[in-house]
């Protein structure tokens, strides 16, 4: 009954295709359209920005130089146990692979990679492959462990056989202050060499100090900006968007010349007699000057969402809560906050995000102990050329960024982000 | 916001106090910037007041650091590469930006948070990984240090500030208007040439001017893609500031707020036209 109902009820186009399925075939046809749109900008996107950051994330596990530059160890140390020195084809083999690799100029990179997980390797194994090059015959072993006595230590055939996979965890492990024992044991680096820990717990506290004094200070800014009349409060609007529209580095270089010990602050101050000429205070190229320059660069981040919110909350509320007898104080903590805490989630994650990546302030105002992490990655992209480490130091703080983003999503929704 | 003329003596000492501590603020804002424009016409190298300065003495003025830096050869060279790579990103990233809105801020978008979170990721992901993810890519196809490369780098950076401000423009935009466009006998060209750019116009220019500023005052990339052709105005001062801060990049800083300063009345000006022209829509 259903069925006869529904047939002679079935709507047609005029060529007699169902018009259900018509609609679904337009529908399709804009979606394919609507898609089409967005795919250069997608292919663009994917090409030039991911997979340049994926594959940098990878490089904190990627582990080719063992692997690649010793092949013959790597296949022989495989079948290798662990437990007595290897035996006399393992050392052949080694004698090959250094005297290829000294060869190819690259047995260098195999040193400096083994020198990272344990100090000394790179003497052990540039010092070995000079050698090595005058071996003609076997036995090899007596004759690497006289070369150097470390091809007679366990520990160090455990170490290359740890490291000749393909992939290694090494580096995130020690982006979180552990390492390896000899007897291939996980545990935590000594006290004097433990840094990444703290730096990242530097940068958390730090990030949260920046985005707790933002609210204080954009509250207050963002809440005169919505309550006044529109003409007033669009021309304050500037003083909040220059800063915004200013150069990061004309923003630093300010807080440098203001806060420096022959400063323009402490000029002041000295004039002041508050301090005197040899008290002058440092206030800069430390954590201080950080957390001053920081706040400063991304304070309008924290005011924009938050006069948004503000602006849309209609002045009423409040006349209510007054002419129901509540105090001033009490009707704005319990009227008018609520309503603003929207806004307060949208710059704090917004502020705590950006900080928490910031790398050109503390660069050039945190002196030591103003760095944030993201100066140690650029310290291992460029001045140690420990790329693996950077890697996984970017690896870590890539998922707290995300972790922090898709809260915000989550929360707020990017595509509800008004910017200027 | 005006204080009521019943206000007690608590609340009126209340209201000034905030209006102080308001002021308070806006002076942090805008006090630094503005203090550095005097400081560059300083005639001593130094980072502070003289007392010539102070008492208005015009010998303590000077335009010497402004001449200092138009006569080097460096800083002209970096205006002009800066200004090259800021245009030339900003027009590919508004124009693949805009296109990839119009799609986006359609009904029938299938996956549209997703695509929407990929596309704005070059502003979640801190600088310094993108930074350095780009340097090990660009060199392995060899565009590190050069121009090509750059511009990429700057053009992924500023497509997330195209995709927010023309997706938020589209947002409020009234499809009524192509229909009623489109029954009144235009064809689809027509109809987005007519109707549908005038409107979205003032959200594409916003969105490139943020593209530009963005490319402009990078420097984290640019520290790591560009090549010794290629130094820009931050990567000259990055520079400057980093070995001993010299009095000329105080006059770039100047020149640079000026710049600031340009950029954000433009964009006052869209604004305010085009909330005219929304307000003369039928809403």
């Amino acid at each position: 009954m259903a069925t006869s109902y529904s047939k002679v009820g079935e709507m047609t186009t005029n060529d007699g295709v169902p018009l259900k399925v018509s609609l679904q075939r337009s529908q399709r046809k804009l979606k394919i359209w609507a898609f089409l749109l967005v795919a250069p900008l997608l292919l663009f996107i994917i090409v030039s920005f991911i997979i340049p950051v994926v594959n940098m994330s990878l490089r904190g596990v990627e582990n080719p130089q063992v692997h690649t530059i010793m092949p013959n160890v790597t296949k022989a140390l495989a079948r290798w146990e662990g437990v007595d020195l290897p035996d006399e084809a393992t050392y052949a083999a080694l004698v090959l692979d250094l005297q290829e690799g000294r060869k190819n100029k690259n047995i260098g990179k195999v040193a400096s990679r083994l020198n990272y997980e344990r100090s000394g390797m790179r003497r052990v194994i540039s010092g070995s492959a000079r050698k090595a090059v005058k071996l003609t015959e076997g036995p090899y072993k007596k004759q690497m462990i006289k070369i150097d006595k470390s091809w007679g230590d366990v520990a160090v055939w455990s170490l290359i056989k740890r490291e000749s996979g393909q992939f290694t965890f090494s580096y995130l492990i020690s982006a979180v202050d552990y390492r390896t024992n000899d007897q291939g044991n996980i545990e935590a680096k000594p006290e004097n060499k433990q840094i990444y820990k703290a730096l990242f717990g530097r940068t958390l506290i730090m990030s949260f100090t920046i985005t707790a004094i933002c609210i204080l200070l954009a509250y207050p800014i963002a809440y005169l900006l919505a309550t006044l009349p529109l003409a007033k409060s669009n021309l304050l609007m500037i003083l909040v968007l220059l800063p915004f529209w200013t150069s990061l580095l004309v923003r630093t270089t300010t807080w440098i010349v203001l806060l420096q010990t022959q400063g323009v602050l402490n000029d002041v101050l000295v004039w002041m007699n508050i301090i005197d000429e040899a008290g002058r205070l440092q206030m800069i190229f430390n954590k201080t000057g950080t957390i001053v320059a920081m706040t400063h660069i991304l304070l309008p981040f924290m005011i924009l969402p938050l006069y948004s919110v503000m602006k849309t909350i209609p002045p009423t509320y409040m006349r209510a809560a007054l002419s129901l007898g509540a105090n001033p104080v009490v009707a704005f903590v319990r009227v008018y906050i609520p309503m603003t805490v929207s806004g307060i989630g949208a710059g704090s994650l917004l502020v705590f995000i950006l900080s928490i990546g910031y790398y050109i302030t503390p660069a050039l105002v945190g002196g030591q102990s103003g760095l944030l992490i993201s100066n140690m990655i650029a310290y291992h992209m460029q001045n140690s050329l420990n790329w693996g480490l950077a890697g996984a130091l970017g690896f870590i703080l890539l998922v707290i960024v995300m972790v922090f983003y898709s809260i915000f999503n989550k929360v707020i929704g990017i595509d509800k982000m008004k910017m200027g | 916001m005006a204080i009521p003329t019943y206000a007690g003596k608590l609340e009126r000492s209340w209201y000034y106090s905030y209006r102080v501590i308001c002021a308070l603020i806006f002076l942090f804002l805008i006090g630094p910037i503005l203090i550095i424009i005097p400081l560059s016409f300083n005639v001593q190298p130094y980072f502070t007041f003289t007392p010539e300065m102070l008492s208005l003495d015009p010998a303590g003025y000077s335009l010497r650091w402004y001449e200092e830096f138009f006569a080097s050869e460096e800083w002209m060279r970096s205006i002009k590469n800066s200004f090259f790579v800021a245009i030339c990103s900003t027009i590919i990233a508004t124009s693949l930006g805009t296109l990839a809105a119009l799609g986006l801020s359609r009904p029938e978008m299938p996956y549209r948070a997703l695509l929407m979170s990929i596309l704005i990721s070059p502003m979640i992901v801190p600088l310094i990984i993108s930074a350095a993810g780009m340097f090990f890519f660009y060199s392995s196809i060899n565009l590190a240090g050069t121009f090509l490369g750059l511009i990429l780098a700057h053009t992924a950076l500023g497509i997330p500030f195209v995709v927010i401000t023309v997706t938020a423009t589209l947002s409020g935009f009234d499809y009524s208007l192509t229909r009623a466009a489109a029954a009144l006998g235009a064809n689809p060209r027509t109809v987005f040439f007519k109707i549908m750019l005038p409107l979205v116009t003032p959200g594409v220019i916003s969105g490139a001017l943020f593209a530009f500023i963005t490319s402009f005052d990078e420097v984290v990339v640019a520290i790591f893609v560009a090549g010794p052709e290629q130094r820009t105005i931050p990567l000259q001062m990055w520079g400057g500031i980093r070995e001993q801060i010299s009095p000329t990049i105080l006059a770039v800083a100047t020149l640079l707020v000026i710049i600031s300063i340009m950029l954000l009345t433009f964009l006052e000006l869209i604004r305010r036209r085009s909330e005219r022209q929304r307000g003369l829509a039928p809403g």
